[in-house]
Parts: C-alpha cells; structure tokens; sequence
C-alpha cells in the first residue's frame, strides 16, 4: 500500500532578477508520511522548510517553479493536477496551519465564518448542520462555551486561542494530513505545551497524519514520531525520533544537538561555526562542508547522495560511506 | 464607540480653532488686506477709511478675540461688494458645489475604483502597466486642462454638450419643493465640469485601490484562505475586497476636500454657481472679506467632513465599532 | 553594518562609500528623465532658442498684413494658427496669441517661470517642513504636540484656496508665488518626516550617540537629517508637480505670475475666449506642456519612491 503522502526528490527554485539568480530553495527532498504518523521537519531559518510546505500544497509564489520530483497524495501524483483540482485538496484533504495566529485570521470575519468556510466549501455542510459541526469543531480545540464565542471577531480572542482556532479550521475540511508551520513559535511558552498536547489529542481522535516544521529539537522530541533534517534546501538526514537523538548521523544534526544548552554544567555553549549558505550560491560539493568538523576531501568536490544505512536511517554525507570501508 | 466619538469631536474642534487661526495670522503676516481694495490708486484717507471699517486699526489681540467672536457668533464676514453677510451668499451656492463633487466623485470611484483592482488581481501585466499609466497621466494633468479639451471636444466642435452654467434647477433651502429635483435635473451641464473634476481623482483612486488590494492578496489571511481551499473567486469577492475597501474609502474621504481645490477652477470655466466661483469673484472684485469668508467657512466645511468621515470609519471597522 | 564598538559620532549618517557609487544612475528611466532634460534645457536657453521675444508682438511680413487686414503695414497679425494650417507659416511654428506674439517663444519662457517657481517654493517648504518634522519628531513632548497640531490643522486647508486667500492679500508677482508655495506646503512634509524620525529615534546608532553625550542639535545634524533625506527627496519630486498646477491655477485665476510674463496658466486663461471661435491651439499648447513636466515630474518621482524603499520593489 503507498504511503499517505509521498515527497520523491522535489526540486523548486526561485527565479529572479529576470532568470539571472535562481536560488534553490528545495533541492532535493524526499520523505514520506503514514496516516496516524508525526514527521518533524527541523531546520533553521531559510534551509527551505516553509517552501516545502507550500510546494506540497503546489501555493509556491509565482517566481518559483517545481524544477522535477513528484509528490503524491495516496497514490495520486500532486504535480499533474491543475490549479483548480488542487483547490479540492487544499483544505479537504491536506489542511494547514501557519506560525502567525494574529495574522492568519482576517480581521474583519467572525470566527464562525472563518471556521465555517472549509466546511462548506469542502463537505457541503449547510444551516443548521453547518452550525452543530462548527460548534463540534471549536469544542474540539477546548475553545469555552463555544456558541458564544462564535459571533467573535479575532481582535477580541488571545493568541492561543487564535491558534487553536486555526486548528479548527484546519479540521473543518475533515482532512488526512495537516502541515504545520511552525504552530507555537508566535506562541507564550505556557501555551505552547497545551498547544502540542491538543495537537497530539486531536491527531490520536482523527487518524490524520502530521507534518510538524520547527526549529526546536524540544518540541521534535515531544511530538514526532519520524524527523527529517533540513540543510540548505535538502534533507541531510531522516531517522526515527529516537534514532535521532541516540545516534545521528550527519555531521549537521550532530551540531544542533551539541549546541543545545544543558542544565547542570557550566560549558561554553557550543556554536556552528560560519554562517548559513545563501541559497543562490551554494558551494561546490556539500553544502554543509564548509562549517563541517569532519570535512574530507571528498566532501569539497562531490555532492553527497542519499546513503540508506542499516537501521533505517537515511543521510546525505560521505562519513558513513568512508567509516564503512576504513573500518575494514 | 462613544469614546471615539468624542475624542475625535474634540480633536476636531482642537483642529477648527487652530485653523482659524491660522487664516487670520497668515492674512496679516503676509500682506496687507487693504493694499488689496486700494490698489487701483486709491487715496490715503479712503484707506483709512476702510481699515477704520474693517477695525484693522485696533491692536491685534483686540482684532483677534473680535474675529473669534464673530466666529462663534455664526458671523464669517460681509461682502464688501454685495453688501450680504458672507455665509448666506455661501450657502446658497453650497449646494451647487455639492452637486458637481458628488457626482464627480461618483465618476472616480466608478472609473478609478475597479481599474484599481483590475491592475492589482494583474499585477505586472499589460493591464496592470495601462492602468498605472493611466492613472498618472489623470494626475498630471490639470483640471483645468482636461477641463478646456472637453470644451473643445463637446462643445464646440462636436457642440454635444452645453458650456456654461448649471441649468435652470436651483436648490433653494427655504423651499423644500426644490431639494430632490436639484439632485437629478439638468445631466447634460453636470457631465463635462464633473468628469473634468472626476478626472484627476480617478488617478489616484486607481492608485490606492491597487496598492490597498497588493497589500491585502500579500497577507497571511489571504494565504490561510487559499490554503483552505476556497474558490478564487471567493477569495478577491469575499475577503480581499472587504478588506481592501477600508483603506480606499479612508483615502477617498480625505481627498474629497483635495477635491476642493480643483472645484475653483472648474467652476470658474464652466461658470458653474458654486462656492468656487464665489472665491473667484471676490477676488476679482476685490472683495476682501468675500475672500476671506470663503475660505473661513470651506474650512469649517471640511473638518466637520472629516469629523463624519472619521465617525462612519469608525462604524465600518469592527474592532472600533464594537469596543465601549 | 557599523559595529558597536566603534565611536558614536561615526557611526550613522549615510556611509561615505555608499555615497560615492553611481550605479544607480543606469535605472532612472529613460522617458521623464528625457522630458525633463528637455525642458530643462529650454528653460535655461530660452533666449537662445526662442525666435522671437516673448513680450512683444512679431513682426509680420507685408503679405501676412494683406492677407489679415488689407493693409500693407500693421504694428502685429494676431491669432494666427499653427504652421500646418493654411495660414500659418514657419516663421510663427505654432501661431500667434491675441496680441501678435509668437506662441512658442512664450511657451519656452514659460519653461522658465513654471521651473524656477516649482523648484524655489518646493525646496524651501521642504526646508521648513523637514526642519519641523525633525524637531517634532526628535524633541518630543510639547514640541511635538504643538507641531503636529498645527501641521494637522494647515493641512486641513485645500492648497489652492489657501494660496488664494494669501495671494490676495500679498498681490500677484513671481516671488510673491514663491513665497506662497512655501507657506502652503511646507505641512506636507513635517509630517512625513516626523514619522521617519520617530523610527529614527530608537535606532541604535542615535541611542549610542545619546548615551556617549553627544548633544541634541550635533545628533540631528549628522545622523537625522542625513537619514530622513530619503523621504524627503521623493516627497520633494512628488511635490514639484503639485507646485507646477498650483501655480499654474492661479496664474489662471488672474492671481498668479501677472503679465506679460508668459506664464503657461496665465496664457490659458487669456485664451479662453479664443477657444470658443475655434483656435485651440492657444489654449492647449502651454496645458500640454503642464502636463508633460507634471507627468515626468511624476514619474521619477514614483520612480525615486520605489527605489528607496525596498518593501515596495517587487510591485
């Protein structure tokens, strides 16, 4: 049976300046994700993981263009659709959340309306059946006394509250895969918990696969049950969460989990050395190379290519390759 | 609600009084009001007559609370010319002054407004280029200008239109009979001082409107909506342009009494009876308070304009509509 | 980016480098800056150029004065119409006016007051305006209340009718006009830089210079007004043709630059009664040339305005 959804080495890159600069946002991503399953998507700022959301969703920005992979939804290939088949997945089938819950609400529509919208449009619910689901919807998400509050306007509800709304909404379409774009970052850190515990809740009820983006190892650790590592626009390694943090394996992830600050000691806090890379120009060879401690030659002059080692992790690295043959 | 209200009545007289002011401290910086009526070589002791008239001759914080006075007493001034207090001369023309903005304001909404929104939902295709020409070619050129082409055109080369005045239906305020037909009698004299007045605003109508509709399609509302799936179509009719209507009818309320400036002119060629051609003819016959009193009251006109302008903003917006 | 480390004085201000690079001379726009070379030019060669005088009448050739009058001798041949009419000629390219004088030698002339007018009144309400939106904006406190109350208020007044109220009182006259655009616009640009300056103000490099003593006029003098100059200077393009029709209206009106200087507003107003027998060319020639220098006024100014801020780029 194929995967619910199915990324296989997408390519999209920004065009600009009339065709001169292309930056490649994404190149090279491929993963997969199993209704029921969470797969983590970390990365720092600008490695590519937002573009990714939208690509999956085919909302890329006009400048960009989906160079090749495939993406498929269920068996069904995402890239051939036209834009107006893909209207009746976004929101019916893949729903997303996005980071900000101020900006995501439009100001001048009640909360019922908001949440109604995908319901209607989708699942054809109308009056007073459209009112029971959002009702049910908004209960779901722990909103209090729900009826009320549905005559609201966004101005009048705290950001957690928004963002939990925008969960309903994303609900609302009955979907099979929710993205979330980095829900809690806008959020106080008190809500953020209660935040994730009502993800992972509402995932157990529905069945629906998550695909969570981050930039906190914290929260991968709590939620994802699979975690894919972003670098410069492509996946440098995918293990199980445990696997992840027991044993990476890229170079990369080794970093960010060195430079997690830990409690008790008094160590200077370990920094990447260098700078991300500006996507238009990327270094030959690795794209982590040049901040990377165990550099080979290899690394300088060969992209690395996916290797799929034993314990079914996957990375991009020439490390494992070279450890393999000199272990003899 | 109610606190918006007052705060921004208050805001509004704070503004009045500061406007005034200004006109009388202006006047008696920059000139001489008097020079103005004598300057056909009058001789000495007529001037002092009239600066003995116009009490000129006083101290000015004397001349200052007595002008303020008059103010609040309703008084803006006699017409040195026509021997009538200034105020009713001016309301009488009101009316024909409201007419031809109205209507040419209706024509830059009309022409303005949906090319605005035609160029933004095109952004950066031949549409869109057209229409941002368009739109700075109606902002370069005078009012006037356009103006004296449409004379050309309709009037006497094609000789469509009639030139001059408004027609024979008048507005009178004691005579309620007359107050609806005023409004829809006499189109033909209406059409070219109103699309001549209409013009230049269409330009900058357009402008806003396609800037206001950018910044709405770039936000992350309009994402989450198109991530929800709704129809295209949907998401211009229903969310973008609600949203985008604010900020065109804030602009569009403000620059109604830009509006103004180019009123005179048109009014002045077309020999349209508005307020604008009352500024015009006190000028010509040197009729200082005329003057004077013109500008007084078009000020008081335009910040009670912005007062009511700032009160239905206040209603449309929900989050200032709903709050105490 | 300047490092903290550095001394407070230096840091701020626009960088000496980025002074010094002219790259961005290769995008202004080909078409308004050609426009307004040309009619730069004009302005400042006019008696060069023009060929004829501006004030008086041309004189005419025997044939054109039995041509018009029947006469063999006469002192000027009014009204006539442009050289591709059939009484045209070259000599008078695009006619004469009412008073026998040739339309196009006004018409560069006219470049002249038009220019010298706009760019004067512009450049000292700039002036003043800039120098109280700065102070507003950085003195805070009463200062600002009774700067922004008053700028409210001026602003409230419609451009053209206050220039009426105050060119009546001051009498007509080319520096009369000049003064009176400063007066009326000078509003317009205390507020924008008030705004500029209030971002301004939390920037670090004026939190710096403050904590390390450096006094309010010596922080205003090298970091603020180096750094508002940005808007200044697409609010000034922006306003030159807003300067242009203001003056123009109310040399139409009568109030204006008086004649017999050829000021292009002037010479329509002259011209009306014309209009209605027919000869348009008086009266469309110099509305034309309005429109072209508002119009390329206008265009670099947006250009100038989409250049300097990066946010409005990529529309």
């Amino acid at each position: 049976m194929p995967p619910l959804l199915r990324v296989d080495d997408l390519r999209a890159y920004y065009f600009g300046f009339r065709g001169t600069r292309v930056v490649k946002a994404i190149d090279g991503v491929s993963f997969s994700v199993e209704a029921g399953e969470t797969f983590g998507l970390v990365g720092e700022s600008g490695c590519g993981k937002t573009s990714t959301c939208h690509a999956i969703v085919r909302l890329l920005p006009p400048s960009a263009r989906i160079v090749s992979g495939r993406i498929e939804l269920e068996g069904e290939d995402l890239l051939g659709k036209s834009q107006t088949e893909m209207r009746q997945i976004r929101g019916r089938r893949i729903a997303t959340i996005l980071q900000d819950p101020m900006a995501s609400l439009d100001p001048l529509f009640s909360i019922y309306d908001q949440v109604a919208e995908p319901a209607y449009y989708h699942r054809a619910f109308r009056g007073r059946r459209l009112r029971q689901r959002v009702k049910e919807l908004l209960s779901a998400v722990r909103i209090p006394s729900p009826e009320r509050r549905m005559k609201d306007l966004p101005h009048q509800m705290s950001g957690g509250m928004r963002q939990r709304i925008v969960g309903a909404i994303a609900l609302a379409g009955g979907p099979q895969v929710i993205i979330a774009d980095e829900p809690t970052t806008n959020l106080d850190v008190t809500i953020q918990l209660q935040y994730l515990n009502l993800l992972k809740d509402l995932q157990r009820a529905s069945g629906v696969a998550l695909i969570f983006v981050t930039h906190n190892l914290g929260i991968v650790a709590k939620m994802c049950d699979k975690v894919g590592v972003m670098y410069a626009g492509k996946i440098v390694e995918m293990q199980s969460v445990r696997g992840l943090f027991y044993n990476p394996r890229h170079p990369y992830t080794r970093a960010l989990l060195d430079s997690i600050p830990k409690l008790g000691t008094k160590d200077p806090l370990y920094v990447i050395p260098g700078q991300p890379p500006d996507l238009s120009r990327l270094p030959a060879g690795c794209s982590f190379q040049p901040r990377c401690q165990s550099a080979m030659e290899r690394c300088r002059v060969e992209e690395p290519s996916e290797q799929h080692l034993d314990d079914a992790a996957t990375t991009r690295c020439w490390l494992p390759l070279h450890e393999a043959t000199t272990r003899g | 609600m109610r606190k918006y209200v007052l705060l921004r009545g208050f805001y509004s007289l704070v503004t009045l009084w500061l406007l005034v002011t200004i006109i009388f401290a202006m006047v008696r910086l920059t000139g001489d009001p008097v020079a103005m009526k004598g300057e056909i070589g009058a001789d000495a002791t007529y001037l002092e007559r009239i600066k003995h008239d116009w009490g000129l001759d006083q101290p000015v914080y004397w001349q200052y609370t007595g002008f303020i006075g008059n103010l609040l007493k309703g008084d803006f001034g006699h017409s040195f010319e026509k021997s009538l207090p200034v105020r009713d001369i001016y309301f009488e023309r009101l009316p024909n002054s409201l007419k031809l903005g109205f209507a040419a304001f209706v024509i830059s909404l009309a022409l303005g407004v949906p090319f605005g929104m035609l160029s933004a939902l095109k952004v950066n295709t031949w549409w869109d280029n057209a229409g941002k020409m368009i739109a700075l070619l109606g902002l370069s050129m005078p009012g006037f200008f356009v103006g004296l082409v449409l004379i050309i055109i309709f009037g006497v080369q094609l000789g469509w239109l009639p030139v001059l005045g408004k027609g024979s239906s008048a507005f009178v305020w004691s005579n309620p009979a007359t107050w609806a037909p005023f409004w829809f009698r006499d189109w033909p004299h209406l059409a070219m001082p109103a699309f001549a007045l209409g013009w230049y605003f269409s330009g900058a109508m357009l402008r806003i409107t396609r800037s206001g509709m950018l910044d709405v399609l770039g936000s992350d509302y309009i994402k989450l909506v198109r991530l929800k799936g709704v129809p295209e179509r949907m998401v211009v009719a229903k969310h973008a342009l609600k949203n985008s209507l604010i900020p065109v009818l804030t602009f569009a309320g403000l620059n109604l009494l830009i509006m103004v400036n180019v009123a005179v002119v048109i009014e002045v060629i077309f020999n349209w009876p508005g307020v604008g051609q009352l500024l015009y003819d006190g000028l010509s016959n040197r009729d200082f308070p005329m003057v004077q009193g013109v500008v007084l009251m078009s000020g008081l006109m335009i910040v009670m304009l912005n007062f009511v302008i700032d009160v239905l903003y206040g209603y449309v917006d929900p989050r200032i509509r709903l709050s105490r | 980016m300047a490092t903290i480390l550095g001394r407070a004085t230096e840091i701020g201000g626009v960088s000496r480098a980025a002074r010094r690079s002219y790259s961005w001379v290769r995008e202004i726009p080909l078409v308004p800056l050609l426009l307004v070379t040309v009619l730069v030019l004009v302005a400042v060669l006019a008696p060069v150029l023009a060929p004829h005088s501006h004030l008086d009448p041309v004189k005419p050739t025997p044939g054109q004065c039995q041509a018009k009058y029947g006469m063999a001798d006469c002192p000027y041949v009014d009204n006539m119409p442009p050289f591709w009419f059939s009484q045209g000629t070259f000599a008078t390219p695009l006619g004469t006016d009412y008073l026998g004088r040739d339309l196009l030698s006004r018409l560069m002339y006219g470049a002249r007051i038009s220019l010298v007018v706009a760019l004067t009144g512009t450049l000292f309400a700039g002036a003043i305006g800039t120098l109280l939106g700065v102070l507003a904006g950085y003195m805070g406190k009463w200062w600002d209340q009774i700067i922004m109350r008053v700028t409210d208020a001026w602003l409230t007044l419609p451009s053209l009718v206050f220039a009426i109220l105050l060119s009546s009182v001051r009498g007509p006259g080319l520096w009369n006009i000049v003064l009176i655009l400063a007066l009326v616009f000078w509003s317009r640009y205390s507020r924008a830089v008030r705004g500029e300056v209030l971002a301004l103000r939390e920037r670090e490099f004026v939190r710096l210079a403050e904590i390390n003593g450096v006094g309010k006029l010596k922080i205003i003098r090298r970091h603020l007004i180096p750094n508002v100059m940005n808007t200044v200077m697409v609010l000034f393009s922006l306003q030159v043709g807003v300067a242009v029709i203001i003056e123009a209206s109310l040399s139409f009106l009568g109030v204006g630059v008086p004649p017999p200087e050829p000021s292009w507003g002037l010479m329509m107003a002259q011209e009306r009664e014309s209009l209605m027998q027919g000869k348009w060319w008086l009266a469309v020639f110099p509305g034309i040339c309005i429109t072209m220098l508002v119009l390329s006024a206008n265009m670099l100014g947006d250009w100038l305005r989409v250049r300097l801020d990066p946010q409005l780029r990529n529309r």
